[in-house]
């Protein structure tokens, strides 16, 4: 790989300039403008918008760049991370208009939660980016940091104080619990650089000797790591925060620190512990086998995800265990040591980011209407407005990975990713997984559709503000045509060939 | 000089004070001082072993920034738990049990 110094890397690190740039902008405009509320709120939204919009076009011109060290190989630059990046900034895009109309934001003002969405949209960026312990460490901090504040955002209301609680507790725990085992992982081989690591951990010496102390590494690494993807045993978090939290910024949670999560999974075992074997497969370097490990959290996460949602009554929690079963599914793609696999993760990413964001969004339109997140307010929904229960239909199948939408692509790649790999019983464990999946998405639906016709006429009409109506035609229509999308998302994907190139 | 044995048993030892407190702790102020003793607890691994392993600086610059962000963690930590304290007059974790299932 070749490292650049910090003057030629920052030609490469365009985008997340004009991120912290336009940060400081709306910071600034935001108090400035403090006595004239009514451009405030103009100035600051359309700043906030025209920032990631050129962050945006700066990152699409990366996707080809060649692929570096920046800044002496603290950061990568790569197909993978670039591809990563626009999945962030598109994900900003999306919850920054989910915050517009939100009833549950109209409340306060949103001048901080727009600069802390900047912020953590660029350490987003940096953390799926990092190739350093260093870098892991702070930049999954300032990720947490960030919205920590984000979800206690609705400083007057209790569960939204609550859920900020138990989510700055459960992130210093695992965070330090990750720092522990980065510590032992730098004493054991001298090094913070992954690819030094690497290298360092293939020495016979190493390979006889470090067993039990890398296991211990592995398991605490993966403590920060699984806290942001919220895998099983460290989600405990996820339901109570995704509850908690405004739905916008709920639904930001359940893409961007995730799949940041994921990259950060990629990075440190791909980078650190396992190395090319030959076309598209890679072997484990140091003397654990990690992957082993990796499977057995993807079969817990993704049961146990499934299984809670079940018993759930409110929508946002019930869709906190669908995002913690849809954690263990992409998972499963980081397991097989092949470029199939990473493949498959990136292809999953992709198509969770329209569905998921879609059915967040029901929610909130829901909320909007109805003023409740209770399942059971959901009845007669078909009654009050039928294009919004047919949408969030479409969602539902698609999440569920029903044929003709995205999902079902996104699943087959993984299951086929896996079966390719010799691991045709874990690919069986995923099907599975997904049929119990489908039993509470079709409850809501059942909910919204069947049980409506208990519900008196008099019931008005649903109303869905424009900014909704098209943010739902816009996630919606991915999903339709998801099978048509397929050689395009392979090409997408395809760049993660050229995964850590970096090397 | 003393070896590195010791360092890492104190830092252990730190790490296993700061989970037992966590578990044990009801009160918020009291495990967010138990997670300062597991940051702390690999900042003496960190610097250990850069004087004993690596020889280089890395590890201590690591341990500089962690303490930079253990602050920063703990000035947000103590923020959110203020808001906490003013809606429920109560710092107890027992009192975060609206959200649960």
């Amino acid at each position: 790989m070749e490292r650049l110094d910090t003057i030629a890397s920052l030609k490469f690190f365009t985008p997340e300039i004009v991120l912290v740039f336009a940060l400081m902008w709306v910071l600034a405009w935001d108090l400035i403008l403090k006595n004239r509320p009514k451009e405030r709120r103009g100035v600051i939204v359309g700043s906030t918008l025209i920032g990631l919009v050129v962050a945006l076009v700066l990152s699409i011109r990366l996707l080809d760049a060649q692929a570096y060290g920046l800044f002496h190989g603290m950061i990568a630059l790569d197909s993978f991370g670039s591809l990563l990046r626009i999945i962030f900034i598109v994900t900003s895009i999306i919850v920054l208009l989910f915050t517009i109309p939100s009833k549950e934001l109209s409340r306060v003002h949103h001048g901080e939660l727009l600069v802390l969405l900047l912020a953590v949209t660029v350490s987003l960026a940096w953390m799926a980016n990092s190739i350093n312990l260093l870098m892991i460490y702070l930049t999954l901090e300032t990720v947490s940091i960030g919205s920590y504040v984000m979800v206690g955002y609705l400083k007057t209301d209790r569960l939204s104080n609550e859920a900020s609680l138990k989510y700055i507790l459960f992130g210093a725990v695992s965070s330090g619990t990750m720092l522990f085992g980065m510590s032992l992982l730098y004493g054991l081989t001298g090094t913070l650089d992954l690819y030094a690591i690497r290298s360092a951990l293939a020495s016979q010496e190493m390979l006889v000797s470090s067993g039990p102390v890398l296991t211990v590494v592995i398991l605490m690494v993966m403590a920060g790591i699984g806290f942001k993807t919220a895998a099983v045993p460290f989600h405990f978090w996820c339901p109570d925060v995704y509850a908690g939290a405004p739905t916008p910024v709920t639904a930001f949670l359940s893409i961007g620190p995730k799949v940041a999560g994921f990259a950060v999974l990629v990075r440190f075992f791909y980078g650190g512990m396992a190395e090319r074997a030959g076309d598209a497969t890679w072997n484990v370097v140091g003397s654990v086998p990690w992957p082993a490990i990796l499977i057995g959290v993807s079969i817990v996460t993704m049961t146990l995800g499934n299984i809670a949602a079940l018993l759930q009554s409110n929508l946002k929690r019930l869709l906190a265990y669908s995002s913690i079963a849809h954690a263990g599914y992409i998972m499963m793609g980081a397991v097989v040591l092949s470029d199939d696999g990473i493949q498959a993760m990136l292809a999953y990413i992709v198509v969770y980011l329209f569905m998921n964001l879609g059915a967040f969004l029901v929610v909130i339109v829901v909320h909007n209407g109805t003023g409740s997140f209770e399942l059971q307010d959901y009845a007669g929904i078909w009654r009050r407005s039928p294009i919004l229960t047919i949408i969030a239909g479409i969602f539902l199948f698609s999440l569920m990975g029903i044929p003709p939408f995205a999902g079902f692509l996104a699943k087959w790649y993984i299951f086929a990713a896996v079966i390719k790999a010799d691991l045709a019983w874990f690919a069986v464990v995923g099907v599975l997984n997904s049929a119990i999946g489908a039993f509470y998405y079709i409850k809501v639906l059942k909910m919204m559709f069947i049980e409506g016709s208990a519900v008196p006429e008099t019931s008005s009409k649903l109303t869905v503000h424009p900014i909704y109506a098209g943010l739902l035609f816009l996630l919606v229509v991915p999903n339709i045509i998801g099978l048509l999308l397929w050689g395009y998302l392979e090409e997408i994907t395809e760049y993660s060939q050229r995964l850590l190139e970096v090397v | 000089m003393i070896p590195l044995e010791h360092y890492l048993i104190v830092a252990a030892a730190l790490f296993s004070l700061g989970l037992f407190g966590l578990l044990t702790r009801k009160n918020a102020i009291n495990v967010l001082m138990s997670v300062e003793l597991i940051f702390n607890s690999a900042n003496i691994n960190l610097v250990a072993f850069s004087r004993y392993v690596s020889g280089d600086a890395t590890g201590q610059l690591f341990a500089l920034f962690i303490i930079a962000i253990a602050a920063c963690e703990a000035a947000v930590a103590l923020a959110i738990v203020m808001s906490f304290y003013r809606i429920l007059k109560s710092v107890s974790l027992d009192e975060a049990s609206v959200l649960k299932g």
